[in-house]
């Protein structure tokens, strides 16, 4: 018989008291009713813990790094006693042969039972050899782990998009979870890195209801990826008011205005740092004086510039973007009217004389 | 002309662009005019304004505008859909070019002569002539479409999810461009690309009314267009 999370976390020192605040804090940071913390108790109480994998791709291990911060102290030792036990090759203590069995072990006894957490994604060309986990080709540990596995989490921007190893032009071809692995449910949770107790609520989620959280049409949850940096940034009052910082160390800069003209892409992210913002809820990019860069979107190194409001088109060859490109075929066009106006008014004119001579 | 009618100034007319249509034409310009202004205002913000923030509202009314200004195109334009089937014939020229016909074709080719000035008589027409109802067709229609979908889409981000604007199109339309900063930047050239239509189809439109056989102009406004030459109006 499996042991239930409550089981494991005791065993890992975690008082009572601890394990209900615990539920508590998880409850409200899904967005659930204080009733459902009793819910999240008494379901971790007794259901058998469910493992994680937690594969590493290409990746800089921001993800892991950030989870490893959350906010709670105590979440991070509830969730890490969760997760660390199985596989996660940044942070288990078991390494070479006896690591990698262990992916064996819980593929073969938790078959179609199990989560699979990826950190990163596989680069596809050169079949894959740009990345070797335990000799073989991540890719294939990938397939491998996610064949029988019950849903799949896409941490971070990597795992998601793709991020600065498929940005253009993507030499190892870099390529995300979703376009490799199809026919199992993946749920993103975007962001380089995401946003630690985003991490931990959404797994939380998934162990404590064996249920996956309402996902947008980008795979997000949408308890945290419903709402733009700029609908709930504290600087929103200021671009109602059209107060912008103009430039880095102006008066605007000081009085903490707007950054949307310094390329802010906080109007086109969906993300949770204004709300639950970072490291124990200390700050967040804006808060720090300093645009958000979008790094929970799609493809966000290639929407650059990220000091520019319009994005940077590089398909012409030169930097250019929809002004220059706009505002420059209106005036081509501008001008090709006003010399065919010249030449029809000219024409026009002989054309009536013309006419007047055969009268 | 034969000379004995030299002095005389022969013009029939037709009763071509109804009340409603011309209505919607006026507005729908007003509408284009302040939409490319505030929406131009809204990417490249004015200077800051001195003062609290909680004094000023400057950016929130240039969006107002916008939004509202948005709002009238968005209804105008269904209302131009409803009316190219009750309206009369010409009232549906824009939106089903007939691309099948080949005399139609012959007349595009003699409009893009007619324009590079390699044929000296233009030839007269009822509604649009056919190079026109391209234009109206390509860049304005589909132009305009495609303004009002990735526009609602914009505009349903602000809404949030669960409002009809967001459900309608953001939720399809975001992912389809990949994310909301390619729907940004796609809205942004296709303002231009309705520029280039309203530089083209004003001068076209005043060009047309001097130099060819009928009202251009003047149609638009009282809705009668008039004939200088007692040709055939009705020939296309």
């Amino acid at each position: 018989m499996t042991e239930t999370f409550y089981e494991v976390m005791r065993r890992q020192g975690i008082s009572r008291r601890s394990f209900l605040k615990f539920c508590s804090l998880t409850a409200a940071a899904l967005g659930l009713g204080p009733q459902f913390a009793g819910k999240i108790a008494h379901a971790m109480e007794t259901k058998p813990r469910i493992p994680v994998l937690w594969l590493h791709g290409l990746e800089c291990t921001c993800c892991s790094e950030s989870f490893i911060r959350s906010a709670h102290p105590l979440a991070k030792d509830v969730i890490l006693s969760m997760v660390s036990l199985d596989y996660d090759d940044t942070i288990m203590a078991a390494s070479g042969h006896q690591a990698e069995a262990i992916v064996d072990e819980i593929v073969e006894k938790y078959k179609g039972n199990y989560l699979v957490a990826v950190e990163g994604n596989p680069p596809l060309n050169e079949d894959g050899m740009y990345c070797i986990i335990g000799g073989k080709p991540f890719v294939e540990q990938l397939r491998y782990a996610t064949e029988h596995c019950k849903a799949i989490i896409s941490w971070g921007s990597c795992a998601s998009y793709g991020c600065v190893q498929a940005a253009r032009p993507n030499p190892t071809r870099a390529t995300p979870v979703h376009k490799v692995i199809t026919g199992k449910p993946i749920i993103k949770v975007p962001g380089c890195p995401p946003i630690a107790e985003v991490m931990t609520a959404v797994i939380t989620y998934l162990l404590t209801f064996e249920q996956i959280p309402e996902l947008d049409r980008q795979g997000r949850p949408k308890m945290f990826y419903s709402q733009r940096i700029h609908d709930k940034c504290y600087r929103r009052p200021h671009f109602d008011a059209g107060q912008f910082v103009e430039s880095w160390d102006d008066e605007g800069a000081r009085k903490g205005y707007c950054l949307y003209k310094m390329g802010c892409k906080g109007p086109t992210t969906y993300n949770a740092c204004s709300t639950i913002r970072w490291n124990e809820g200390t700050s967040f990019p804006i808060q720090a004086g300093h645009g958000c860069i979008g790094c929970s979107e799609d493809g966000f190194w290639d929407k650059g510039s990220w000091y520019a409001r319009l994005t940077d088109i590089k398909q012409f060859g030169v930097e250019a973007n929809a002004d220059r490109i706009g505002g420059g075929l209106a005036a081509v066009v501008g001008s090709a009217v006003a010399v065919h106006a010249a030449v029809s008014a000219v024409k026009h004119k002989e054309h009536q004389e013309e006419k007047k001579g055969d009268e | 002309m034969s000379a004995n009618v030299s002095n005389r100034h022969e013009e029939s007319a037709v009763y071509v662009y109804q009340i409603p249509l011309r209505l919607w034409h006026w507005i729908n310009a007003l509408a284009v005019v302040v939409l490319v202004v505030t929406g131009y205002l809204i990417a490249s913000p004015l200077s800051s304004v001195p003062g609290e923030a909680s004094e000023n509202f400057l950016m929130g009314y240039i969006r107002f505008t916008h939004f509202t200004a948005g709002y009238v195109l968005a209804i105008g334009f269904l209302f131009r859909i409803y009316w190219s089937i009750v309206g009369n014939a010409l009232s549906r020229e824009i939106f089903l070019p007939p691309v099948h016909r080949l005399d139609w074709w012959k007349g595009v080719l003699h409009e893009i002569r007619w324009y590079l000035f390699l044929t000296r008589e233009p030839k007269t027409y009822l509604g649009h002539n056919p190079l026109a109802t391209i234009a109206m067709h390509v860049m304005f229609v589909w132009g305009t479409v495609f303004m009002i979908v990735t526009g609602f889409a914009l505009y349903g981000e602000g809404t949030g999810m669960g409002s009809w604007q967001y459900e309608l199109f953001s939720a399809w339309v975001i992912p389809l461009f990949g994310q909301s900063q390619d729907v940004h930047t796609w809205h942004h050239l296709v303002m231009w690309y309705l520029v280039i239509f309203v530089i083209a189809h004003v001068y076209v439109a005043v060009r047309e009314d001097i130099m060819s056989n009928q009202s251009v102009l003047s149609a638009m406004i009282t809705g009668w267009r008039t004939f200088r030459k007692p040709g055939n109006p009705g020939a296309d």
